[in-house]
């Protein structure tokens, strides 16, 4: 075992064009597997659902790529390296969400949709107010989702390409945004889940032989290893091993933590990204064993950002990671450089930044289909449009949402990204879960108490985000540094105390659907909601996969 | 058990509702229920338990069992532990009780009212 390396305190980590040549290796690699999947891309089922054709263990695969993106890898790595046991959080809610998607929700989702979860969610109800909803919701959360992606790849490459103007960043901002445009056009569904299984692969192993190699460090004694990441931060001492270090302050914080519990485990079966991946398997039996899969992997990855958290903490230090460019979320990075020097950093980097890809590329193509399929094709168009005009529509919407997203990374740029995710969970778990609930398993339920439950929960949880202090007003006691998004301290609108809106928003679209479910007169369809009910459960009638 | 064989080509199954109303669905559907909704308040309730147990009782938590490992970090795997069991449980749960039984109903709607 070697001494640990020392720290450059320079800003740049490793050589940069050895991490350019690692990442430009990916991209071609990526884009050859893309053109050649987009061969067969003939009709609508090919580029939203990828055919219908993939197996259950690839799309597992292919949606532990969509969902362990740079939030999961650079910023819980980030979160445990700097506020130890209280980053632990993520990992856990963001696993045993899933339990909410295998038990009620994937199955009976496959079996009635065809493309989007407005499918879904209009099946019984009034079609086109339903819809634009259902629609609106999705375009939001994938636009909180993205920003959340673009800003990671800003940090990343002020750590790794030693860029650390704004203008620069903002440049290589939009060449990401640029490549996941072309995959999306190009690949369609299908190159797009080839991607995130290429990218899944990379990630599990390169994790995973960086969790070897640091438990191997402390000769596999996890105990040891807490231990030593104890030692090297003082400023937090035994602290961090315990929960309380960044929620546990004050009676504010501590209902902040509820509210982020509550949030990531609601939240993944409401990620529109995450239910549009069901589709791309042949029918509700693959989407179970998908869905195990994704499971597996999912959760074996999370134990490991447990050991490169403390890892990081330990071998390189909080006061070196919060000095860094892309602070907590170059923990991971900056872990590799220091175990595996330039090589090992410029491999894990190019994982990272495959990651931000990947998963940007995955919900542009949701927010596309959502515009295309939802709000052109059935509300505009009232169905009246070829599949081919609607793909069409969908690649120009493809152009549009890489535009914003790629202004919106400018923006974000530098905010801890699982921080900034979980507002996305957040969203998703107000304005999409209680009504996918409620349209599968409650006869009553109908328009007026969709519509409430989804433009109420998605308009209180941006509304409280606007108003709290991530957005203005939050300031650093010790330095008197801004930590909001808004970086002068002379602006502060925040009136909402917590940081994740989840524990106000969620019970709320909940009841709303209640309320404006009881208080309309519109009464069941009987015959639709028989229809979708024995279709969710049977699998009579579900969308078959394309033959080729 | 319920599902008795019936002859292929039901007369009385002729739509969606006609299937909804018929006993053998609705044994489908009571059984997958039973299954799915007492795991989920299970799973719901053990992770919020954990959840309140780190927010508000930290000095319980902090509590050491041997060398820098705390029950705080034993139930956080706890959690991974019972995600993967419930995980288990309920596929095969999946496969072996529920979907023969759907397959049966299924082939019946897909040949009649279609």
């Amino acid at each position: 075992m070697s001494a640990p390396l020392l720290l450059p305190m320079a800003t740049t980590v490793g050589d940069p064009k050895v991490n350019i040549a690692i990442f430009a290796l990916f991209v071609v690699f990526t884009l050859a597997i893309v053109i050649r999947a987009s061969r067969n891309n003939k009709s609508a089922a090919d580029f939203y659902a990828g055919g219908r054709s993939f197996t259950g263990p690839q799309n597992g695969v292919a949606i532990a790529g969509d969902y362990l993106s740079a939030a999961s890898f650079l910023g819980i790595a980030g979160a445990i390296a700097l506020n130890g046991y209280d980053g632990f959080l993520y990992s856990i809610g963001f696993l045993v969400a899933w339990l909410v998607a295998l038990l009620l929700v994937a199955e009976l989702l496959r079996n009635t949709g065809r493309f989007t979860m407005a499918d879904v969610l209009s099946f019984r109800l009034k079609q086109r107010p339903v819809r634009m909803a259902a629609a609106i919701s999705t375009l939001g959360v994938c636009f909180f989702y993205l920003l959340a992606q673009m800003a990671g790849a800003g940090g990343l490459v002020a750590l790794l390409l030693g860029i650390d103007n704004r203008a620069g960043q903002s440049l290589v901002i939009a060449v990401v945004g640029i490549i996941m445009i072309t995959y999306v056009l190009v690949g369609g569904m299908k190159g797009t889940t080839w991607v995130q299984i290429v990218k899944a692969v990379l990630l599990v192993i390169g994790a995973g032989i960086m969790t070897l190699w640091v438990l191997a460090k402390y000769t596999f004694n996890l105990s040891s290893l807490l231990g030593a990441a104890v030692d090297r931060s003082p400023a937090a001492g035994e602290k961090l091993l315990n929960p309380g270090l960044q929620y546990g302050a004050t009676g504010i914080s501590k209902l902040d933590f509820i509210s982020l519990g509550l949030a990531l485990v609601l939240g993944t079966a409401g990620l529109p990204h995450v239910l549009m991946r069901f589709y791309t398997v042949p029918n509700s039996r693959e989407a179970r064993r998908s869905v195990t899969w994704a499971i597996w992997i999912i959760g074996i990855f999370y134990l490991f950002t447990l050991v490169l958290g403390y890892g990081a903490a330990a071998l390189v230090g909080p006061d070196a990671i919060r000095a860094a460019p892309g602070k907590a979320n170059s923990a991971a990075p900056l872990l590799a450089y220091e175990l595996g020097g330039e090589i090992l950093l410029g491999v894990i980097s190019a994982v990272a930044f495959a990651t931000i890809l990947a998963v940007v590329a995955g919900l542009t193509i949701t927010a596309s289909a959502s515009f295309a399929h939802d709000i052109y094709g059935q509300v505009i168009k009232k169905g009246q449009v070829s599949g081919d005009g609607e793909v069409r529509v969908a690649r120009i919407t493809v152009l549009v949402i890489g535009a914003v997203a790629i202004v919106g990374g400018i923006f974000a740029n530098g905010q801890n990204i699982a921080f900034l995710v979980a507002l996305a969970f957040a969203v998703a778990a107000s304005a999409n879960l209680p009504t996918i609930l409620y349209s599968l398993f409650w006869r009553r339920f109908n328009t007026r108490g969709a519509l409430w439950s989804i433009y109420g929960g998605l308009g209180s949880a941006i509304i409280l985000i606007a108003f709290s202090p991530v957005v203005s007003g939050k300031v650093d006691k010790k330095t008197g540094a801004s930590l909001s998004m808004i970086t002068d301290t002379n602006i502060d609108f925040s009136w909402f105390p917590l940081d994740n809106p989840g524990i106000v928003s969620i019970p709320l679209a909940f009841v709303l659907g209640i309320i404006g479910t009881l208080t309309s007169k519109e009464g069941t369809n009987v015959d639709k909601f028989a229809e979708m009910e024995v279709r969710s459960l049977t699998g009579a009638g579900a969308e078959k996969a394309v033959q080729h | 058990m319920s599902d008795t064989p019936r002859a292929a080509g039901d007369p009385e199954l002729t739509t969606y509702r006609d299937v909804q109303l018929s006993p053998d669905f609705s044994e489908l559907r009571r059984r997958f229920r039973r299954f799915v909704f007492p795991m989920t308040g299970l799973f719901l309730a053990w992770y919020f338990l954990y959840v309140l147990l780190a927010d508000y009782a930290p000095g319980f938590m902090s509590h050491r069992i041997g060398g820098n490992i705390n029950v705080a970090l034993i139930m956080g795997l706890g959690q991974f532990v019972s995600t993967f069991a419930i995980t288990l449980l309920y596929v095969r749960w999946a496969d072996q009780k529920f979907d023969p039984d759907a397959k049966h109903l299924r082939d019946q709607i897909e040949g009649e009212t279609k």
